[in-house]
């Protein structure tokens, strides 16, 4: 459904004189299977925005290509906008319009009449449990039901693929729940659905499939579960002053282990075994133990082994 | 046609959400006004005329075409509001024609502006002045191209800028010169020659004259159709760039 090779978009700002070049996208190859919940997980800066902004049109990428259902994004960019929807991250509602007048207008600037255009805006004000405010002013909203009005502007055409630019960032955890439903109920109407996220727990939680973006660059795809795999078996995290981590290291040769400033990480077949033959290891090399943990690998295990930071502290 | 289509679509909804706050029309020709009721009857001895009725003649053309340069000047602050709410945005996903994005605007703009003139004219009969509908439709035509003209290129600017902090000294530097070098609040009759050389060179002064002239009822005068002609070629190519500035990637 999307397919993408060697996205790349970078871009000049100026700081005083000196002009400064960021690489916000290098090189981006992408694989969307129809009717999948796709993911693109990353933290701040990662280049998700840009990346989803090419792919609606928005931007002119500086090298590379895609065709999105079915069209090609540099030879028939007004095809690609017919096919897509696309809602984006900093929301797109005007204060004193009511959510009837914009869907209504937004369904019209599709090209249908107005009688069908009234129809959408009642079925989708119904499907997103937005009829009680319809004709209300859009500035009266809650921050959920806001965004879900943005949504509903975005998938009011019936879009074959939509764009969802970090949907449940800002949102109450109740109104996150809900938005997950929603995103489910797109799929289920046939949808592609594309969201970007930087939540662990939302990719987790409700991606068919992710690609992990960090800096620009994709550095795993896969279905959630099978990334975690890839990881095989536990983690253990053992807590260590950051003076003893090279001592540590040593005395843990022959484990599959990273070290980071106050821990070392260790993925191991099986925890509940592992752990006691770890300390005696540690406690025979003189190493001062702190807290140890025993998980099942995360996403952020994931991230941490492809890009040595944690997802959590960026 | 989906231009027209499409202009008529975006025009009715800026519009509906002006009509939804028409006390802003209302804001707009008060500074106008006062100046017709409290400034203008002392200009008599200045214009060198010696009726209310002469003096607005001169004064009220002036007015209507500074009216229609400063309002349309303004408009792109409301066009930053729309970009930072990711109004702009949601268009430009969307196949609607980037012209009509800009056009629906400008429309609007025409309208509230010549609804404004509307007002001011009227206020102006009431002090005795005289014009024939026909000379006055034209000049309000002259007003229209002008107001296309203006808030084109504001908007154009805003998509360029992007902040209100940059658009206000920019809209400001470029505004006042060009008024104060028209003649438009007083003719440049009495202006040393260096003046009204430069005055020559501002295309505002061309249709400041051409609008006196049609409120003299002096159709016949040259300025009348090269003010029309020049403010015409001037708004085509505002709306030409600006029009371009909407397809261009915006934040
Ligand atoms: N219009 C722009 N001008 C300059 N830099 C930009 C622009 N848009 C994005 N960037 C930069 O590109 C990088 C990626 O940004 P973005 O795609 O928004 O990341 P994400 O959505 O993953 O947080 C960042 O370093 C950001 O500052
Ligand atoms: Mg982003």
């Amino acid at each position: 459904m999307i397919e993408t090779r060697g996205l790349r978009k970078s871009f000049t700002s100026r700081q005083g004189r000196e002009k400064k070049t960021v690489e916000a996208v290098r090189g981006v190859d992408l694989n969307v299977a129809e009717g999948e919940i796709f993911g693109f997980l990353g933290p701040n800066g990662a280049g998700k925005t840009t990346t989803l902004r090419m792919l609606a049109t928005l931007i002119v990428p500086d090298d590379g290509t895609a065709t999105i259902a079915g069209a090609d994004l540099r030879s028939d960019p007004g095809e690609v906008r017919r096919r897509i929807g696309y809602v984006a991250q900093g929301g797109s509602t005007w204060d004193d319009s009511t959510a009837r007048e914009e869907l209504i207008l937004q369904a019209r600037l599709y090209g249908v009449s107005k009688t069908v255009a009234h129809q959408r805006a009642e079925r989708v004000l119904k499907g997103f449990q937005l009829s009680d405010y319809a004709d209300r002013k859009c500035k009266t909203y809650s921050g959920g039901q806001r965004r879900r009005v943005d949504i509903a502007l975005g998938i009011i055409h019936e879009p074959k693929v939509v764009f969802l630019d970090e949907p449940t960032t800002g949102l109450d955890p109740q109104s996150r729940a809900h938005m997950w439903d929603e995103i489910r109920r797109l799929r289920a109407e046939g949808m592609t659905v594309f969201i970007t996220t930087h939540y662990l727990d939302e990719a987790d939680a409700l991606c068919d499939r992710i690609s992990i973006m960090d800096n620009g660059e994709i550095v795993a795809s896969g279905t959630p579960a099978d990334l975690k795999r890839e990881i095989s078996g536990d983690v253990v995290r053992v807590g260590l002053p950051a003076s003893s981590i090279a001592a540590a290291a040593e005395a843990l040769e022959g484990y599959k282990f990273d070290t980071y400033d106050d821990n070392v990480r260790l993925y191991v077949e099986d925890g509940a075994v592992a752990i006691p033959q770890i300390l005696r290891a540690l406690d025979a090399a003189d190493v001062p133990l702190g807290t140890v943990e025993l998980h099942r690998p995360s996403l952020d295990d994931v991230f941490l082994t492809k890009t040595g930071r944690s997802l959590r502290e960026s | 046609m989906k231009l027209l289509r499409d202009i008529s679509l975006i025009f009715n909804r800026q519009m509906q959400l002006l009509l939804r706050n028409p006390v802003w029309i209302l804001v707009g020709v008060f500074q106008p006004v006062m100046y017709l009721l409290l400034f203008a009857p002392l200009l008599k001895p200045a214009l060198g005329v010696s009726t209310d009725a002469e003096a607005y003649e001169i004064f009220v053309p002036g007015l209507l075409v500074l009216l229609a340069i400063f309002g349309g000047l303004f408009q792109g602050f409301g066009l930053i509001a729309e970009l930072r709410a990711g109004v702009i945005e949601r268009s430009r996903v969307t196949p609607v024609s980037r012209v009509a994005l800009l056009l629906g605007r400008s429309l609007r703009d025409v309208v509230s502006l010549i609804a404004q003139a509307v007002i001011i004219t009227l206020l102006a009969l009431v002090f005795d002045l005289r014009v024939f509908l026909g000379n006055l439709l034209l000049a309000y035509l002259m007003l229209a191209l002008i107001s296309l003209m203006t808030s084109a290129v504001s908007y154009g600017v805003a998509l360029v800028v992007k902040s209100e902090d940059a658009l206000a000294p920019l809209m400001n530097t470029v505004a006042q010169p060009v008024l104060l070098l028209s003649g438009i609040l007083l003719p440049l009759t009495f202006a040393p020659g260096w003046l009204q050389g430069v005055a020559d060179w501002n295309p505002f002064s061309w249709a400041v004259n051409g609008t006196r002239a049609l409120f003299r009822g002096d159709l016949g005068a040259p300025d009348v159709w090269q003010g029309l002609l020049i403010m015409a070629v001037l708004a085509v190519l505002a709306v030409a760039w600006a029009a371009r500035e909407f397809a261009r990637s915006v934040r």
